[in-house]
């Protein structure tokens, strides 16, 4: 039995403790917002967050969640309206939007470290977040738009 | 002869090609609009859409609150194709965006042929979607103006409204109080008035795709997110190559002791799709992932184990020697007298890697029979091709399979070949339960049908002052068609028929005199893996060729490679173009090349190493041609051979763009896809199977390499043609070309690696010393 918080609420998983966080998430929890791309930890369509920091679950056990924080795509906002998911849409940077999960899910603890991300920023953390649909200048018109809107939000707080 | 027309024929949807009708009935709580049979258009359409008595191709509904319901026959896999095809209807229909709804149908017979590729789904669709909704919206006219009691004459449609100076009523409105029952014949759905294109309003017009929402927030369900009460896990053990591999013993003793393990199974397979396949269950994914690993399997192994990527170079090498061998799809009298007389001729071979498809979404489907049919959870692109194959695996009629259509993580082509499909349906009927059958990605790898290697020989005869007389372009490659659907293939002026996927391209739009174009079938790659249809299919590779021996051609005339395409670009003869798809002929390929070469400073001076280079193409067939041209620049390091992409700028004419932000995005992945498989990616065979099965060796285009891009589309109102692909085709052979303007380095092989930059030079200097 293993407990972790998923997007805000405990869960207890009875699980071999190698079990890929990913298959957790996806089949024992039912949220299917995560995806499987290569299940090596290299094209970053499994990124959740791992107590705030972006981690690949398919190649993360179990074993080291156990009472640990998980954030996935799903629980990024609860009204998926987190600022990258406004600029995804306003930039219109999905094409079959597989990879498009991961791919914000980096993206936040991008800007998180980097409010004000330069080209080599960007390239540095997402060059890990496959596209395969190539939409890579979206991508990163998508993150610097919600970059300044954090940005912005924040000078007025 | 158009050499695509029995595929197109069969691409449109039951109803079009054979005089069929148009009817608008009372159905449900709304009105649903839908092509017919003549005869039943000539019967009461009332009935016929109430007792669903026709064979209907019910295109939308309009309900009592004016939602308009737009069924949508094609996968939704990255183009947004539903928006594209919904706005079609919804302008002639005059309605707002806003009421318009989007389904993704299921596999039923009523819809014709369900393909999604080639570019071709607003170009096919377009034509009829727009009779659909003008037959609607005149139906709409002529109820509402009786319901306002003036003459239709005085109606105007707009926005979801018939207005008649100051009384108006909506199209919910109509529905609810009026009667919309109509039958147009044929002839009448014909002579529609279709709206012209200023008076559109979505045609054209910005919008955001519907798709894309749920693709931000973890909603979006595609096949691999299928579930069903009951089911239990598989993943395949694959053979080791493809095709000719027997199952000699399974040794599962290890695997017993992963919890959750239930058993392996070789399956049977009536079609001979996955020969050679075990299947091991487990009650997770990951227990059956496990299992897989521990289950030892012994095969008795064919031919296809010795086969390794050179052999399939060097098989193609031999058969183009053949001058007898293959199929002439362009052949003018007077080759031979060209050549004989010409000043200069220049012969030069060329040659493409095998390509992994790699959709990010690994294959997988769900598979259970329920209620006597077999239903099958899975993303694809071409259900019409692999039901005839899944109901000969199963053993039950085609009405006994049906698909169920998720959205696709990527497909590219891959999932135009459906046989993924194939092990899961088997898998559940030899454990008897709901099966979700998952690839991990090296399973997905190891069957997936890639591009094919190529090799290409190309030789032009020149006369005075680099004249062009003639021209012979022979290709051979593993050819998908014939492996899969070779029902498919047309024949050529010699009769003996053809892959057009793995052609086209060749057969362009220059001006060469007497031209010949020769197709080969690469029979040792056909029978060593399955070839697919990727991204750009042959014009993937034909224009690599093509347009790198356009710029080698005109370096040996002397003349500049600009110039000397548009000098060929006469649009004279079979280069004029004919209305509708291909009006103005080479004279628009000549536009996008004069505005690309303007744009990009075409002539001007440039730092050391850097070059430009230009290549031109018609996208993916002479019937559809989506005008391209590109100019790349580059710069190479001498020292290690790498180059840097620094910048691609396109200029596309597409005619009519239904969802220009679509188009957009499309061009941009299909152009750094064609970047991709120039710089990037690329693999060989080994022993019968691809080398590299995941992203530690196999390395697609990344973030940081993705150059500036700068793509304009030409302002048009011709007849929309296809943008999936036709950015794909352009991107190689400009940056080989730029390369060569750069360095001096000659590349004729993508994917192109440092180390054969550093041997080309070699060669370069040589030559020059």
């Amino acid at each position: 039995m293993t407990t972790f918080q998923l997007n805000g609420s405990p869960i207890t998983i009875d699980a071999a403790e190698d079990t890929p966080l990913l298959w957790v998430i996806r089949d024992l929890a039912g949220m299917k917002g995560t995806k499987f791309g290569c299940g090596i930890g290299m094209c970053g369509a499994c990124t959740v967050h791992l107590n705030g920091r972006a981690v690949r679950s398919c190649i993360t056990p179990l074993a080291a969640v156990a009472d640990a924080s998980i954030t996935t795509i799903e629980g990024l906002d609860p009204q998926g309206q987190h600022p990258l998911q406004k600029a995804w849409i306003e930039t219109q940077t999905p094409q079959c939007g597989y990879c498009q999960s991961g791919q914000i899910m980096q993206a936040a603890t991008l800007i998180k470290d980097y409010p004000n991300p330069t080209d080599a920023d960007i390239d540095a953390v997402m060059n890990g977040n496959l596209c395969r649909c190539m939409a890579y200048v979206r991508i990163r018109k998508a993150i610097k738009l919600a970059a300044a809107e954090m940005r912005g939000s924040a000078a007025h707080e | 002869m158009n050499k695509f027309a029995k595929y197109h024929d069969l691409a449109v949807p039951a109803g079009l090609m054979s005089r069929r009708g148009f009817l608008i009935g009372a159905a449900g709580t709304g009105f649903t609009l839908a092509f017919a049979g003549a005869g039943l258009v000539l019967a009461d359409p009332a009935t016929a859409v109430a007792q669903h008595a026709f064979e209907p191709t019910i295109w939308y509904h309009i309900d009592q609150d004016g939602i308009v319901t737009v069924n949508i026959i094609r996968a939704e896999m990255g183009q947004h194709v539903g928006t594209a095809l919904a706005r079609i209807v919804a302008d002639e229909l005059e309605v707002k965006w806003e009421s318009v709804r989007l389904d993704y149908v299921d596999t039923d017979p009523k819809w014709g042929l369900m393909v999604t590729g080639g570019s071709w789904s607003v170009w096919q669709s377009f034509p009829y979607l727009s009779q659909a909704g003008a037959a609607g919206r005149i139906a709409l006219i002529e109820e509402g103006a009786k319901l306002l009691g003036v003459g239709k004459d005085a109606c105007i449609a707009r926005d979801g409204m018939i207005t008649a100076g100051r009384k108006s009523i909506s199209y919910g409105e109509i529905v609810r109080k009026g009667n919309l029952t109509r039958s147009y014949s044929a002839d009448q759905l014909k002579a529609m008035p279709l709206k012209k294109p200023a008076e559109r309003r979505l045609i054209g017009a910005p919008t955001k795709a519907i798709d894309i929402p749920g693709k931000t927030n973890g909603t979006a369900r595609y096949g691999l997110d299928a579930e069903v009460a009951g089911m239990v896990y598989a993943r395949p053990k694959l053979p080791p190559t493809r095709n000719g591999c027997t199952v000699s013993s399974i040794d599962d003793s290890a695997a017993r002791d992963v919890k959750g393990y239930i058993k392996s199974v070789a399956l049977d397979d009536p079609s001979g799709t996955v020969p050679g396949w075990v299947v091991v269950y487990a009650d997770s994914f990951t227990a059956a992932n496990h299992a897989a690993d521990k289950v030892k399997v012994v095969w008795a192994t064919g031919e296809a184990a010795k086969v390794s990527e050179q052999d399939i170079l060097d098989h193609g090498a031999k058969l183009l020697d053949d001058p007898k061998g293959g199929s002439l799809v362009v052949a003018d009298e007077g080759v031979e007298q060209a050549f004989a007389a010409a000043k200069t001729s220049l012969e030069r071979s060329y040659t493409t890697s095998t390509v992994l498809h790699f959709q990010l979404e690994p294959v997988n489907a769900l598979a259970f029979e329920k209620d006597g049919i077999w239903e099958i959870h899975t993303g694809n692109q071409w259900q019409s091709l692999i039901l005839p194959t899944l109901a000969k695996a199963l053993g039950v009629g085609e009405d006994k399979v049906v698909l169920r259509t998720y959205l696709l993580g990527g497909g590219f082509g891959r999932r135009l070949n459906g046989d993924y499909s194939v092990p899961a349906a088997l898998a559940s009927k030899a454990i008897g339960k709901p099966v979700k059958l998952v690839f991990t990605r090296p399973d997905d790898v190891r069957f997936d049908s890639p591009r094919s290697p190529s090799v290409q020989r190309l030789r032009m005869a020149l006369g005075e002052g680099g004249k062009v007389l003639g021209m012979e372009h022979h290709a051979t490659a593993g050819w998908p068609t014939q492996v899969m659907i070779p029902v498919f293939m047309p024949k050529g002026k010699n009769g003996e028929p053809y892959d057009p996927f793995s052609i086209s391209g060749a057969d362009h739009w220059y001006t060469v005199g007497a031209h010949r174009v020769r197709a080969v079938a690469n029979d040792l790659a056909n029978n060593t893996f399955r070839p697919g249809w990727l991204r750009s299919v042959g014009p993937g590779w034909t224009n690599w060729a093509l347009e790198s021996f356009m710029d080698e051609a005109a370096h040996t005339a002397g003349i500049d490679p600009v110039a000397f395409r548009l000098g060929l670009l006469d649009a004279q003869g079979k280069n004029a173009g004919t209305a509708p798809n291909a009006t103005g002929g080479a004279a628009r390929m000549a536009h996008v090349l004069k505005r690309a070469a303007e744009k990009a400073g075409w002539g001007g001076t440039l730092p050391k190493d850097t070059g430009i280079g230009v290549a031109t193409t018609f996208g993916q067939e002479r019937d559809m041609p989506t005008w391209c041209a590109c100019v790349a620049r580059v710069k190479v390091d001498r020292g290690t051979g790498v180059v840097k992409l620094e910048k691609l700028t396109l200029v596309i004419d597409a005619g009519t763009l239904v969802h220009p932000d679509g188009a957009l995005a499309q061009t941009e992945g299909a152009a750094l896809w064609g970047v991709s498989m120039a710089l990037h990616e690329g693999t060989e065979f080994v022993n019968g199977q691809v080398k590299d099965s995941n992203l530690n060796t196999y390395t697609p285009l990344r973030m940081r390499d993705v150059p500036e891009l700068d793509i304009e589309f030409v302002p048009s109102t011709e007849v929309p043609v296809g943008l999936g692909e036709p950015g794909t085709t352009v991107v190689g052979p400009a940056i080989g070309n730029a390369i060569f303007a750069a360095v001096g380095a000659r590349l004729r092989h993508i994917p192109i690696r440092p180390a054969d930059v550093l041997q080309a030079l070699k060669e370069a200097s040589a030559k020059s010393a």
